[in-house]
């Protein structure tokens, strides 16, 4: 008799989805439909809006991959927030489409995160974040040595200027829109693959998993690579909403603040959580972010008491309480009677 | 050329100070503080406040900050350290990076975008030398930072090998555990040693703030200077700082010389090249026979 077939004769099943996921992913390919639409309805301002939150759940998406998933705890992503957006400046100015730079430029960065894994990925817990910021100091003064780039007064992707406001808004909108629901079905395909099991493996205890036979470094090389390509999309992306390129701005540790909040608030580890993260970190941006400093102290203390007291974020919260999970990695035990169920991520 | 050098060996003695409370709370608890760059500025603030606005010059105000560095510390390990360290690995460093946000904004929305520098307070000591032979110029502040960084790094160790705290720090280090089973209260230990931390915060706080200018944002590089020179030095032991210290004070004054902004590239270069090397499949046991070489001469001195 198979393990499947012993378990169902306890009454015991395996589940990979409910009937609630299965609607949350049907509502959420209609949500992405729709959203399709927007540029012919919505006005510039709330088209550029929708874009910015696009790239925020990309950006909470990619560090939740890595530090959620892979145990890996980065303050140092926006390397490659700032090299997405110095390769698409370069490749424009060799010639390229400025959209084909965009991704190519995501592609440049991403290989160049090969290497760069080969000895990143060999630091443990703290010493691999600070590295990683380390990483970042040292790209931001090398792009700065760039004749291009003039330093830290930057330069522009003037490439884009033949393209009329309109045409160059709905496009990057729909650039956005499709990115990050490309990167967000690939994190999800992955994270239920047979790597997402061995990722998950990891977070929870490396040397349980090596033991096993995971293979602990490939695995993460999969992610650190993953993450780097995706952040260096939302880089692309946002010197293309923004246009100019200043060094400073594209390479400050700010980035990963806000990474860092959206997925704490949202849910670390948790595949809605980086999404809800997202949501709530353009609310606040866009009631808040006035405030200025103030706004800023805000962010980095409740980022600390969600760290203290709510380490699960919102999204862990709700799902321990209501038992409820929209867009499940793991697998769902459901045992017989009035049991619990237990949930196995 | 050697002038340069000796800039860059000195300099090292302020990396120094600055780096061993960084690894010493690591070697004690596994923790890296994110906020250790800030707490540090705080306290040059602090020192600033003390003298611009009550006219105590700095080395007085030290019997003020260090103090209260000490409360903080055994505060910070209280009441956020102890109970995100309870939460795993990973919590710490997004704990202590969410305190370090809190502090630089906080110091910016108190002090504003203006830099500030203790040089105004302390005479004449952040640009007086001494002269030595062959037209070399050493710096006072810069000998005084040297000597500190021995002195702390010396006291340090005493305490650590000659005090029962010391011993009950490094018990505590060793195995929190088997350390508790003795009566050794690890909560109180941790305590006394983050405090100890501070203190030397509080030291590298004041030499920032006199040797040169800071701002609410000097946090983040403080932060990264503090780390390379502990990682270049091998975290966890101290006189390895000093010399992690000093080989990351040497890499930026020649990095200066090379490029205007050689300064830091260089010494982030030499932190990647130290860690590619470490970490590296080749470098490896080239330095585990430096390493082993060593142990044998030291055991058989001939």
């Amino acid at each position: 008799m198979s393990p499947n077939a012993t378990l169902a004769s306890n009454g015991i099943s395996i589940e990979r989805w409910t009937k609630a996921s299965r609607v949350a992913l049907g509502c959420m390919a209609a949500v992405l439909a729709l959203l399709m639409f927007a540029p012919t309805v919505l006005g510039a301002g709330a088209i550029d809006r929708m874009t910015a939150l696009f790239i925020y759940v990309i950006l909470a998406a990619m560090w939740n991959a890595l530090a959620g998933f892979g145990g890996l705890v980065s303050v140092g992503q926006q390397v490659f927030f700032g090299l997405g957006a110095y390769f698409t400046i370069r490749l424009a100015d060799a010639g390229l489409n400025p959209f084909v730079s965009l991704f190519a430029a995501a592609i440049v960065t991403g290989a160049l995160s090969i290497p760069l894994s080969l000895f990143m990925l060999r630091l443990k817990g703290g010493e691999f974040a600070i590295g990683m910021w380390v990483i970042a100091e040292l790209a931001h003064l090398l792009v700065n040595l760039d004749r291009l780039i003039q330093g830290e007064t930057g330069t522009s992707l003037i490439s884009l200027n033949v393209y009329d406001g309109a045409t160059r808004r709905a496009t990057i909108y729909w650039l956005a829109l499709t990115a990050m629901a490309a990167l967000l079905g690939a994190l999800f395909i992955l994270m239920r693959s047979r790597a997402g099991a061995a990722m998950q493996a990891i977070r929870d205890n490396e040397e349980a998993a090596t033991s096993l036979g995971v293979r602990v470094i490939a695995t993460k090389r999969l992610l650190f690579v993953l993450a780097a390509f995706g952040i260096a999309v939302a880089g692309g992306l946002w010197l293309a909403t923004a246009t100019t390129f200043q060094p400073k701005t594209y390479f400050s540790v700010q980035w990963t603040a806000y990474m860092i909040f959206m997925v704490l608030v949202g849910g670390i580890g948790k595949f809605e959580g980086a999404i809800l993260g997202a949501i709530l970190f353009f609310v606040i941006e866009t009631v808040f972010g006035a405030a200025g400093v103030w706004y800023l102290i805000g962010l980095g203390a409740t980022a600390l008491i969600f760290s203290l007291y709510l380490p699960r974020g919102l999204w862990g919260e709700i799902e321990r309480r209501f038992d409820f999970q929209l867009l499940p990695v793991g697998y769902r035990l459901k045992l017989p009677g009035p049991h619990k169920i237990k949930w196995e991520e | 050329m050697i002038n340069t050098l000796l800039q860059g060996i000195l300099l090292g003695g302020y990396y120094a100070v600055i780096a061993c409370g960084l690894s010493f709370m690591f070697s004690v608890m596994r923790i890296i503080n994110l906020a250790h760059g800030s707490l540090a500025v705080a306290a040059a603030y602090g020192l600033w406040l003390l003298a611009a606005k009550a006219g105590i010059p700095p080395f007085a105000g030290l019997l003020i900050v260090l103090p209260v560095m000490a409360a903080v510390g055994w505060l910070l390990q209280r009441f956020i350290l102890e109970r995100s360290a309870r939460g795993g690995t990973l919590l710490p460093i997004l704990t202590t990076f969410g305190l370090s946000i809190v502090i630089d904004n906080l110091l910016f929305e108190q002090f504003g975008a203006d830099t500030r520098s203790l040089a105004p307070f302390i005479g004449n000591l952040s640009y007086a030398s001494w002269q030595l032979p062959g037209h070399i110029y050493v710096g006072k502040l810069a000998v005084m930072m040297m000597v500190t960084a021995v002195l702390i790094l010396g006291g340090l160790q005493f305490f650590l090998s000659r005090f029962a705290l010391g011993r009950a720090i490094r018990a505590t280090a060793e195995d929190p555990d088997t350390a508790g089973l003795v009566g050794i209260d690890a909560r109180r230990v941790n305590a006394v040693a983050t405090a100890i931390t501070m203190v030397t915060v509080g030291i590298a706080g004041a030499f920032l703030g006199m040797r040169a200018t800071f701002s609410a944002y000097s946090g983040g590089p403080q932060l990264l200077f503090a780390f390379e020179a502990a990682v270049i030095g091998g975290a966890g032991s101290l006189w390895g700082t000093l010399a992690g210290g000093i080989v990351l004070g040497l890499a930026q004054s020649l990095g200066a010389q090379l490029h205007p902004q050689g300064f830091l590239i260089g010494g982030h270069a030499v932190f990647l090249l130290v860690l590619f090397v470490r970490l590296s499949r080749f470098g490896m046991p080239v330095l585990d026979k430096i390493a082993a070489s060593l142990r044998t001469r030291l055991r058989s001195p001939t």
